[in-house]
């Protein structure tokens, strides 16, 4: 099991160097970006962008390969169901129809759909880069202190900074349960009926939920003690400052959502970009 | 002690905190298989509305927005937004039942099962048949034939995890809890 939400090993190079305020912003911007338009010339420009960004933030192929076969199998399913739900979406947005080939009075290959598909396969693997490098680049109790910077309330960016401390800390009891249970002969494997293993499996969570809510008052009364939530405002220690590249990469990806926005009011007049006609 | 459904304690903070932790880690390991391929009940929704019958709506709302999100963007790079949202607005809904509920006090009856259930199968049905496909739709782009019919099965799984789970560990829980006024003098 994963134990580390956030694989961060520090590397100096340009994305590391970068605020994470900088970061978070530029992720923002981009993947908003690439979620509305179904441009596909913007997408490709984006994707082009992303995975040059992945490639100069120096991130190992090991570090994401798993992620990548998860996205790959997502996006497989995603296909299959998108074209057995709806075999003519790409005909109803386009309004033409190139038929390729005809497998059943339903089932139809359109031009039109292969358009329609690819352009989303596409788009939802030009974001993928972009979380990635945020993931990967980002010092993990720097993030609250960015998704504070950025406008969240505090309390609730100190929320996130502690679901991401005690994250590896509930797998490693999860796992300890999980053991313990099972060398009192509960089994979890495929050998077991479905409900038994069901069962099995509230069975560990049931410790693990009631010792979370032990650790709950534990940590309250910690921060009680240490006047948590007197001020309307906060400092934190590992907040850096933003720089004058951190102002360029911001500017740079307002600016890049704001095209494609421009692009696709005042050319596509609206969100698919239509070759056929 | 009264309770106020929109007030945020340290206690509301940790507890977002931890519960957003847990509900990660139950998100991406603990899946219960249905037999049917592709769908498994999310044992994450029963603890998600758990907390937050206990902590009430914002914190019910935070743990499984972040937690969704936390778990999307670990396996997929990018969490898929429209279905963290109505995450965090089913159990947001759930939530709203917290004034009504004193678990804490040890004190979860059938009349308070039942209370609980509704506001579940209401919060189930609003976010997945409704909130959810629509935003895929708007945010997306997606076919709404696919998303609906997503959006009915994602429904039943998650109040099944919320009515099975999330009733047995809150009925679990009241009884480690001492009730109030339970001692007598001799």
């Amino acid at each position: 099991m994963k134990a580390k939400l956030f694989d961060y090993v520090e590397r100096d190079n340009f994305v590391y160097r970068l605020s994470g305020i900088t970061k978070l912003l530029a992720f923002i911007f981009l993947t908003f970006a690439v979620m509305f338009t179904y441009d596909l010339r913007s997408i490709l420009c984006i994707l082009v962008f992303s995975f040059f960004v992945l490639w100069l933030s120096e991130i190992r192929f090991s570090q994401i390969r798993l992620m990548c076969w998860y996205v790959l199998v997502f996006l497989i399913m995603n296909a299959i169901l998108t074209y057995i739900f709806n075999p003519e979406y790409g005909v109803e947005i386009y309004g033409t129809r190139h038929e390729l080939l005809r497998l059943n009075g339903r089932y139809t290959l359109t031009l039109e759909q292969l358009f329609y598909q690819g352009t989303k396969f596409v788009k939802y693997v030009s974001v993928i880069p972009l979380g990635m490098i945020f993931l990967f680049t980002t010092d993990p109790s720097e993030f609250a202190a960015s998704l504070n910077s950025i406008g969240v309330s505090y309390k609730a960016a100190y929320a996130v900074a502690l679901t991401l401390r005690y994250f590896p800390d509930m797998v490693r009891d999860y796992e300890d349960i999980a053991l313990a249970q099972q060398s009192r002969g509960m089994d979890l494997s495929k050998k077991e009926k479905l409900t038994v293993r069901a069962k099995n499996m509230i069975n560990i969570c049931v410790p693990l939920i009631f010792s979370t809510m032990d650790r709950i008052e534990l940590i309250t009364n910690a921060m009680d003690l240490r006047s948590f939530g007197k001020h309307k405002k906060r400092t934190w220690y590992a907040k850096k400052p933003l720089k004058g590249c951190d102002y360029a990469v911001i500017g740079g990806s307002i600016a890049v959502f704001a095209a494609v926005m421009l692009v696709a009011i005042f050319i596509n007049h609206g969100r698919y970009w239509n070759p056929f006609i | 002690m009264s309770k106020k459904l929109f007030e945020i304690k340290t206690k509301t903070i940790v507890a977002i905190g931890l519960g957003a932790a847990l509900f990660t880690l139950l998100f991406m390991f603990v899946k219960i298989p249905t037999g049917i391929p592709e769908t498994q009940i999310q044992t994450a929704y029963g603890v998600g509305a758990m907390f937050a019958a206990m902590f009430g709506p914002i914190a019910g709302f935070l743990i499984a927005f972040i937690g969704h999100a936390l778990s999307d963007a670990v396996q997929y790079g990018s969490p898929w937004w429209s279905w963290v949202v109505s995450s965090g607005i089913s159990c947001f809904i759930v939530g709203l039942c917290y004034t009504k509920l004193h678990v804490e006090d040890g004190i979860f009856e059938k009349k308070d099962m039942i209370l609980f259930n509704v506001y579940q199968i209401v919060a189930n049905a609003l976010a997945w048949i409704l909130i959810s496909p629509v935003l895929d739709i708007v945010v997306y782009g997606e076919p709404a034939n696919l998303v609906f019919t997503q959006g009915v099965v994602a429904a039943i799984s998650n109040a099944v995890s919320m009515g099975v789970i999330g009733t047995i560990l809150l009925k679990l829980y009241a009884g480690t809890r001492s009730k109030k006024g339970s001692l007598s003098k001799g």
